[in-house]
């Protein structure tokens, strides 16, 4: 069996026994990546030299004695709006085409410091805004199972980086589902925690009260371990919460006893695919047979979701983004070119003795922002300023922003009174299987009613992740979303790895050819 | 005042305050570096960089708060301010939109009509926002460079709203000297106008009596004022223009947009900047990169107990302690604390608080504004002082040799004994004395003779005579003994 086809866990086990070298199980990923990255499209950069080096480093320790870091030196692969010091970081945006950050995001120090190996930086949806990694300023990524469909996004890149074996670790980031719907689609696991568990110090910034970062692995331990390097409090996140980390991985496989598993009605209504319901309701069934009881939990406010998450996501959007210029990092357009443009508009205006016009000019300052945020943000982000910008404005506040936050209480309410009765939540990760490339890009609305069962977690700030569950007719993964209380990732893993004991969904690949 | 209106004046005052680093980042708040260099990540609204608010600055704010009478909010939060200006790097400041930190609370001043009694003028809010950048514009020649300088972005600001209280432009004035009396005091600014650590923008309308009734004239922000003096001149200004335009214009409030004119401090007039809407759209929302603030009321009761005393009480408790005028209480204490501090040592030890007021206003002051130094350059300490003070009270020397024996001290750091002792002050004794004063008498023959018909003045003369001959005589002594001498003949 090659180096890549082993999870995380047993990788770590050979390399832990000296049986392999980070820079062998490193080289292996990387010829994987030159392989078949030129058609999958995960990646946006790949620093071999680098990666290699840092692996080498790590060996170079484990053979002198010294501790290891928790990583042991796996590979990580990096979703592109970490910071990363002094390496291109682009968030998916032309914007952002040269932004090399002078520091590193808090995840970024903690993967190093526990001799995680950097691979290179992942494709995404521009500023993550997407569900299918098509507004990536950059390339498309396609789904390794079916190359002719989206991945799902907003980390694209990420998902299918595990899911064709070119990464056993990856790191994402999930506003409204962008690390679980991927990983639904690409047939891996996915998993948002809590807000406030992981630092988001150093994650460009899309919507701050939902944004959170994740990891992403073929398996439930995978995802264990990454994540227990992931989390924990960061005094440069005010909003990083000050809890203990759990060793995730070592009671990763401990059974839940008597879980009580909840089922949402209003997720199995008009929309779910037929093969996608039958998918999930068969995982019950598998919980079931493992001793789980299953009830009915209503969700009242389930159905606001995705009106109030595409109000409360644009308007923070529109504030975070406003930072792009042009002048102090990222594109900025010719000014030379707007300094001319300038004087042929004035001379014009003048000529034709049209003073007004000529008043209204811009300056060369104000038409330099203009034509830097026309030219460096995409379509998608855009439409997102525009709405945030519009909903945030004088007389619109409170029947927008104002009213969306106090929906966004109503749904975390549900959620408290469910995990009354309930341990976990299961339902679908998405209504769909991934949909060719090009379907949904001139429908966003579309695109926006996927994030019908994710977004809500984030609304709420509680815990999920996305695990396989089966397959459709046409032999594309669909995934099991299980959602759990704020800091019960615990609970979330355990229950997650039952069923992965369970099931062998999570161990299908996609037979890339060439092998 | 013979103008048939009203002067409303309300001020908004922007003060930074004491601390070493930034509100949201630990870079350092220190004036004068070189362009752009106490910056990071997270003030030049580098991607990904996430703010953390500092204790210390949001301490320093109640503080103030407190210090100015107002009600402490037990729970705050912090909003994004939008508006796009070159140096204002994340396109948003961050502020306090619709639950400010503190609010009703006043400060009382003193009246300039009238300077026995204070006015209160009531304060809406005080609240912690981050300063922007530095904007330095070149307009020379056409050329127009424009230059930013970031290292004051994110410094703490405390805004601090007046209520529309204020009825001229020297109450303005008295305003502030009051409020930066108060927070030198409070130790949290050291509100100085030339390095831009306290910003004043005024509100100003006219109150008209017209037969109708009372009218309100348009509602004029002026901005740019650079000294307290240029506040009240701005104020003068701008009432007497809006008078010529309402006589002009009969423009009631509300008929035209609010008005922004900024003084120019060379040509001595306000002038019009661009005009603004109503209300600006910032779109202000919560900063979900932060959390709320809450205090609970022990935090509060721990500040308030931090605040020592205050001028209004240090005022009355001088007049009520040492039995100065409340004109001298009012001089010492809008010196400063630590020039009070000094002024209670001296009169402490002593004994005289009338007396140690007067020797403080009327020759170390005068040294301090001379050479531009505070109390705490001053070389004489409070205890030489007031060692110096007690020898002339004791009547070894004269007030006015007293003051050379201080001026020497200021000059060599002498104590008072050591300085008397080179300007060879000694104690005359009484014997030494009458034989000087018969001396005297017998040269003076026509003296003794006005005394003795009744001019008394006539004595004078002796008093200068003894001087020279012997510069540590007492007057009063050679006086009363001339006189004895002069009755016995």
């Amino acid at each position: 069996m090659s180096l890549t086809a082993l999870s995380a866990c047993d990788l770590l086990a050979k390399l832990d026994a000296s049986e392999v070298t980070s820079a062998e199980v490193t080289g292996a990923f990387l010829d994987r990546i030159e392989a078949h990255d030129g058609r999958i499209g995960a990646f946006l950069r790949v620093d071999a030299e680098a990666a290699l080096a840092q692996a080498a480093a790590i060996d170079q320790k484990r053979k002198a004695g010294n501790p290891v870091g928790r990583l042991g030196g796996l590979p990580v692969a990096v979703k592109d709006l970490l910071a990363t010091e002094g390496e291109v970081t682009t968030c998916g945006s032309r914007i952002l085409e040269n932004f090399r950050p002078p520091y590193n995001a808090t995840v970024i120090e903690k993967i190093r410091a526990a001799d995680g190996v950097i691979l290179g930086k992942t494709n995404m949806d521009e500023f993550a805004m997407g569900g299918s990694t098509e507004n990536s300023a950059y390339q498309l990524t396609r789904n390794p199972w079916d190359t002719t469909r989206i991945p799902g996004g907003s980390s694209g890149g990420a998902a299918a980086a595990v899911a064709a074996g070119m990464a056993p670790l990856s790191v994402g980031s999930d506003t409204g589902g962008s690390i679980r719907a991927p990983a639904g689609w690409c047939g891996i696991t996915g998993l948002k925690p809590t807000y406030g568990r992981v630092s988001r110090y150093g994650l460009v910034a899309f919507a701050s009260s939902l944004d959170q970062i994740g990891p992403l692995a073929q398996t439930v331990p995978d995802t264990a371990l990454l994540l227990e390097v992931l989390a924990g409090h960061d005094p440069k996140d005010s909003t990083s919460v000050n809890l203990p980390v759990p060793r995730y991985a070592e009671t990763v496989n401990q059974p839940l006893k008597g879980l009580r598993l909840g089922i949402v009605p209003e997720h199995f209504g008009e929309g779910l695919d037929g093969e996608v319901e039958k998918a999930v309701r068969e995982a019950v069934a598998v919980y079931e047979s493992l001793g789980a009881t299953v009830r009915e939990v209503s969700m009242p406010h389930s159905k606001y979701t995705v009106a109030t998450y595409y109000i409360i996501a644009p308007c923070e959007a529109s504030s975070n983004l406003a930072r792009y210029d042009g002048v102090h990092y990222g594109y900025r357009t010719d000014v030379k070119q707007v300094a001319a443009d300038l004087e042929a508009e004035r001379k014009k205006y003048e000529d034709a003795g049209d003073a007004a016009a000529v008043e209204n000019l811009d300056s060369v300052l104000v038409r330099m922002y203009r034509k830097t945020r026309s030219e460096g943000f995409g379509p998608e982000v855009k439409r997102r300023i525009m709405l945030g910008t519009y909903a945030l404005s004088a007389g619109y506040y409170n029947a927008y922003y104002l009213k969306a936050l106090k929906v966004r209480r109503l749904i975390r309410q549900d959620f408290d009174r469910a995990f009354q009765q309930v341990d976990v939540i299961a339902g679908p990760v998405t209504p769909t299987a991934a949909y060719p490339i090009g379907d949904k890009v001139d429908d966003p609305l579309a695109m926006y009613l996927c994030d019908l069962y994710t977004a809500t977690t984030n609304l709420a700030g509680i815990a999920a992740l996305s695990i396989p569950c089966g397959f459709s007719s046409e032999g594309l993964p669909i995934g099991l979303h299980l959602q759990a209380p704020p800091f019960e990732e615990e609970r979330l893993l355990r229950g997650a790895a039952m069923f992965q004991r369970a099931t062998d969904w999570h161990l299908k690949r996609p037979d890339l050819g060439g092998e | 005042m013979s103008k048939p209106y009203e002067i409303i004046i309300g001020l908004e005052v922007h003060v930074q305050l004491l601390t070493e680093s930034k509100l949201f980042c630990g870079c350092s708040t220190k004036f004068g570096a070189a362009p752009n260099t106490q910056t990071c990540a997270v003030c030049t609204g580098t991607p990904g960089a996430l703010p953390v608010m500092n204790r210390e600055a949001y301490r320093l704010a109640v503080k103030a708060a407190l210090g100015l009478n107002c009600q402490i909010a037990t729970f705050t939060k912090w909003d994004r301010k939008s508006y796009y200006y070159p140096d204002l790097p994340k396109g948003y400041q961050i502020s306090q939109y619709d639950q400010p930190l503190s609010y009703d609370g006043y400060l009382d001043i003193l009246d300039p009509e009238n300077e026995e009694q204070t006015r209160r003028i009531g304060i809406i809010r005080a609240h912690l926002e981050e300063d922007a950048g530095k904007s330095m514009h070149d307009e020379v020649a056409g050329k127009a460079d424009s230059r930013i300088d970031l290292n004051r972005t994110g410094t703490p600001l405390l805004e601090i709203v007046s209520q529309p209280d204020m009825r001229s432009p020297a109450e303005a004035k008295n305003y502030l000297t009051e409020l930066k009396l108060l927070l030198n005091y409070l130790n949290v600014s050291d509100c100085n106008m030339q390095e831009g650590s306290l910003r004043v923008d005024a509100n100003i309308n006219l109150h008209i009596d017209t037969p109708g009734g009372k009218v309100a004239t348009p509602i004029v922000e002026v901005k740019n004022m650079n000294s307290f003096r240029a506040v009240e001149r701005a104020l003068a200004y701008e009432a007497e223009r809006q008078w010529e335009v309402w006589q002009e214009t009969r423009q009631k409030l509300g008929d035209v947009p609010k008005q922004t004119r900024g003084w120019d401090e060379g040509a001595q007039i306000t002038r019009g900047q661009r005009s603004k809407e109503e209300s600006s759209d910032y779109r202000y929302f919560p900063d979900p990169d932060l959390v709320p603030v809450t205090m609970t009321e022990e935090a509060i009761e721990e500040i308030r107990r931090s605040l020592g005393e205050l001028p209004a009480r240090l005022r009355e408790r001088l007049v009520e302690e040492y039995g100065i005028t409340a004109y001298d209480s009012d001089v010492l204490v809008n010196q400063g604390r630590s020039l009070v501090d000094y002024f209670v040592t001296v009169a402490d030890r002593c004994g005289d608080g009338k007396t140690a007021a007067n020797w403080i206003q009327q020759s170390v002051l005068r040294t301090l504004n001379e050479g531009q130094i505070g109390i705490d350059r001053f070389p004489v300490s409070a205890e030489a002082l007031a060692d110096l003070i007690k020898a002339v009270l004791a009547g070894k020397m004269e007030t006015s040799r007293g003051r050379e024996v201080l001026a020497r001290m200021t000059e060599t750091g002498e104590t008072a004994a050591e300085a008397m002792k080179g300007l060879g002050i000694a104690a005359v004794d009484e014997s030494e004395l009458e034989a000087l004063c018969a001396e005297l008498l017998a040269a003076n023959p026509k003296v003794v003779e006005d005394v003795k018909q009744g001019k008394l003045k006539a004595a004078a003369s002796l008093i200068g005579q003894a001087k020279k001959k012997n510069p540590n005589v007492n007057a009063t002594r050679v006086r009363e003994i001339c006189l004895q001498l002069i009755e016995q003949m």
